[in-house]
């Protein structure tokens, strides 16, 4: 196997998950959204089990593994469960236009890849480019995050934004396993923690739209 | 000796564990708050064993004099709050308020958060670090909304969201210190080593230390409470049991500037990175500024309080940013002076709210008339973290104007200004809840003074007289702080 090859195959990936994050932005419809989070998880995986590849190291095959299991098939079907019982896989609202939403994306990318192009010039070309596109998946997460107003759609971009930190985590050589199994691990205790909220917010409230939160600041006169 | 000296890590680390364990199996709510107090005595003695012996730093695990003084305040203020919490707690489960299933859960989650945050504090590893913040910042969550109302889910919520962003950028930037330090030290877990980092700090690509560092005072500044990310602070502290307000202020916030101090400490190694001092300059005023002046329109006492943590931490955040022996001193002695301070003016918040059966400060009066021993606590502590003379805070922060005006005296002008505005917003909201006419109680007040007036009493020991020791020890550690 070349070199080139190791290299072009994990751009590919790298640069795939972007593409995803920005499939992500652009879903209206819940079941769509969700599909699209385990395809992101898909591609997280696979680009992670390429690096186990190319840097020799076992043990992100480990990461792989979680990524795909639990993140592209378990999350997305607890979710649409939730969706489900809650009846709200018609409505994803935002708070900005999907155009301009876009177009503030294709920017975040620029940014991230210009900033770490810059920051990165004696490194291995590899880990420099993974970094970049780890920061622009990141960055799409949080744009995702303020851009949606329901619970659901802020959790997937939540969970988008650790996928691109595994993605940093996985292209730097030979970070330490005990990392990622507890990056792994908290995104589960996250998740749990997040699933018993939507329900209290469901049993509570009749709906998952956050802005039906903002009510109270403890400080009305 | 040598197999003994791991023992205090034992000690801070597995006691609170074992009690998380065993907490969550005791359904008695008596009995758990027992416990809950005993472990975290068991975890004080442990945090004072540091003192006396120093174990070698290990991979994994290591202690020097900074984070030993964060142990003895986190273990200490962990301890008193578990005694204020048996009494909070058993009042709670009088008017029905909170189940005893949801007791259970609570102790459990607090010696979880207490394991969590000692973990973090004697973390020799970037990365275990960052785990311990996240398991702390979960646990606090759903303390948060322990109540399950709409106030507290809503601000469970939105502290869950800023803290996991805040988390995520924090780890961000953990990799990237990683990356950096790479070609230097190689793969594997020594390069993610507090002891080792430092050591070759200086050879590191300066350009990517600086991108990773904004990451980290954004990412572990979100949980400190600094502006422009502190949304979730106010929320959490008003809504969530009283309790875990004091320990949100008096603790957490500690852990996720030690963090940052820690960060800083790299920086400052590395003679090409740029210098960490403005930005934290810049943070700590602002938060300064900001919290000052929020002071005045609060209706909600708990509320009050929150801004004026995150006053206080940006203060803290302040004299850090200035450097220097003088201003890391006070920032240490500031650190250490607020959290004994915040936690005793929450005991004291905590069984008022009980008392007058509501947060909000108008419906708050003459507190000094009808509970005077209450009353006049809160009075203390207020004047205390006002920064009235006697108190160890007024020290701290006139250390902290002293060395400002030394070192970068166009900045003294702010800092005294955001001191001010503060002093007289909590002297004008203090008038009314402790003077006047007092309003019907709702409940018997049941209140245990002894972690209030303790606090109290250190506060001001440390404001009229603190032993040469610790002012040495202290100097140390602002030498190693540069």
């Amino acid at each position: 196997m070349t070199d080139s090859l190791t290299y072009d195959v994990a751009h590919l990936f790298a640069g795939g998950m972007v593409l995803v994050s920005f499939m992500l932005l652009y879903q209206d419809r819940m079941g769509a959204l969700l599909n699209t989070f385990a395809l992101h998880a898909a591609v997280l995986s696979l680009s992670v089990a390429w690096q186990a590849h190319g840097q020799n190291a076992p043990h992100l095959y480990v990461t792989a593994v979680i990524a795909l299991g639990l993140k592209a098939i378990l999350i997305p079907s607890a979710l649409r469960r939730i969706v489900r019982r809650l009846d709200i896989h018609r409505e994803i609202e935002t708070t900005v236009g999907i155009g301009p939403t876009m177009l503030f994306g294709v920017g975040l990318v620029a940014l991230s890849i210009v900033l770490m192009l810059k920051v990165t010039p004696g490194f291995d070309p590899l880990g420099r480019q993974d970094l970049a596109f780890a920061l622009a998946v990141i960055l799409l997460g949080m744009l995702m995050m303020v851009t949606r107003r329901n619970a659901v759609s802020q959790v997937v971009g939540f969970m988008s934004l650790e996928n691109g930190l595994i993605l940093a985590a996985s292209g730097a050589r030979g970070m330490p396993l005990v990392v990622e199994i507890s990056i792994a691990f908290s995104v589960l205790i996250a998740f749990i923690v997040i699933g018993l909220f939507l329900f209290r917010i469901r049993e509570r409230f009749d709906s998952v739209d956050l802005s039906a939160l903002n009510v109270s600041r403890g400080d009305a006169p | 000796m040598s197999d003994l000296s791991g023992l205090p890590f034992v000690g801070v680390l597995g006691a609170p564990l074992v009690a998380a364990a065993a907490l969550a199996a005791i359904r008695g709510y008596r009995l758990s708050a027992a416990v809950n107090a005993v472990a975290s005595f068991v975890t004080l003695l442990a945090a004072f064993a540091f003192l006396a012996m120093k174990p070698a730093p290990g991979p994994l695990l290591f202690i020097d004099d900074l984070n030993i003084v964060f142990i003895v305040v986190n273990a200490f203020v962990g301890f008193t709050t578990s005694v204020f919490s048996a009494s909070y707690i058993g009042h709670e489960i009088e008017t029905g308020r909170l189940t005893r299933n949801h007791v259970r859960f609570y102790h459990a989650m607090f010696q979880a958060m207490m394991f969590g945050m000692n973990l973090a504090l004697v973390a020799n590893n970037i990365g275990l670090m960052w785990v311990a913040v996240e398991l702390a910042t979960l646990t606090t969550v759903v303390m948060v909304g322990l109540y399950r109302t709409h106030q507290s889910l809503e601000a469970a919520w939105k502290y869950f969201i800023l803290g996991s962003v805040g988390i995520a950028l924090a780890l961000f930037g953990t990799t990237l210190v990683y990356v950096a330090a790479l070609p230097v030290l190689g793969e594997g877990l020594q390069t993610m080593a507090w002891t080792n980092l430092i050591v070759h700090v200086a050879q590191f690509e300066p350009a990517i230390l600086n991108l990773a560092f904004v990451f980290l005072l954004l990412g572990y500044g979100t949980k400190v409470g600094l502006v422009p990310v502190h949304g979730w602070l106010p929320d959490a502290h008003a809504e969530g049991p009283t309790p875990i307000s004091a320990v949100l202020s008096g603790l957490l916030l500690n852990v996720a500037l030690y963090a940052v101090l820690r960060f800083k400490m790299l920086m400052a190694g590395n003679a090409g990175a740029v210098a960490p001092g403005p930005l934290m300059i810049g943070m700590g005023l602002a938060s300064l500024s900001f919290g000052a002046l929020m002071l005045y329109r609060r209706r909600d006492i708990k509320r009050l309080f929150a801004y004026s943590s995150i006053e206080h931490m940006g203060i803290i955040t302040f004299a850090f940013g200035v450097g220097g022996p003088l201003a890391n001193f006070a920032g240490l002695l500031h650190m250490a002076m607020h959290s004994l301070t915040k936690s005793a003016i929450f005991y004291a918040v905590g069984h008022v709210a009980q008392i007058k059966g509501t947060q909000r400060i108008a419906d708050i009066r003459g507190l000094t008339h009808s509970h005077p021993l209450l009353g006049w606590g809160l009075v203390l502590g207020v004047l205390a973290i006002a920064g009235i003379p006697p108190m160890g805070i007024f020290m701290s922060e006139f250390l902290i104007v002293t060395s400002t005006m030394d070192r970068m005296p166009w900045l003294a002008a702010p800092l005294v200004g955001g001191l001010l505005l503060g002093f007289g917003a909590l002297l004008k909201q203090l008038n009314s809840v402790a003077f006047g006419e007092p309003t019907p109680n709702q409940a018997p007040g049941d209140a245990s003074y002894l972690p209030l007036y303790g606090h109290l009493a250190l506060v001001l020991t440390a404001g009229i007289f603190l032993p040469a020791s610790l002012v040495q020890w202290f100097q140390t550690i602002a030498r190693l702080l540069g």
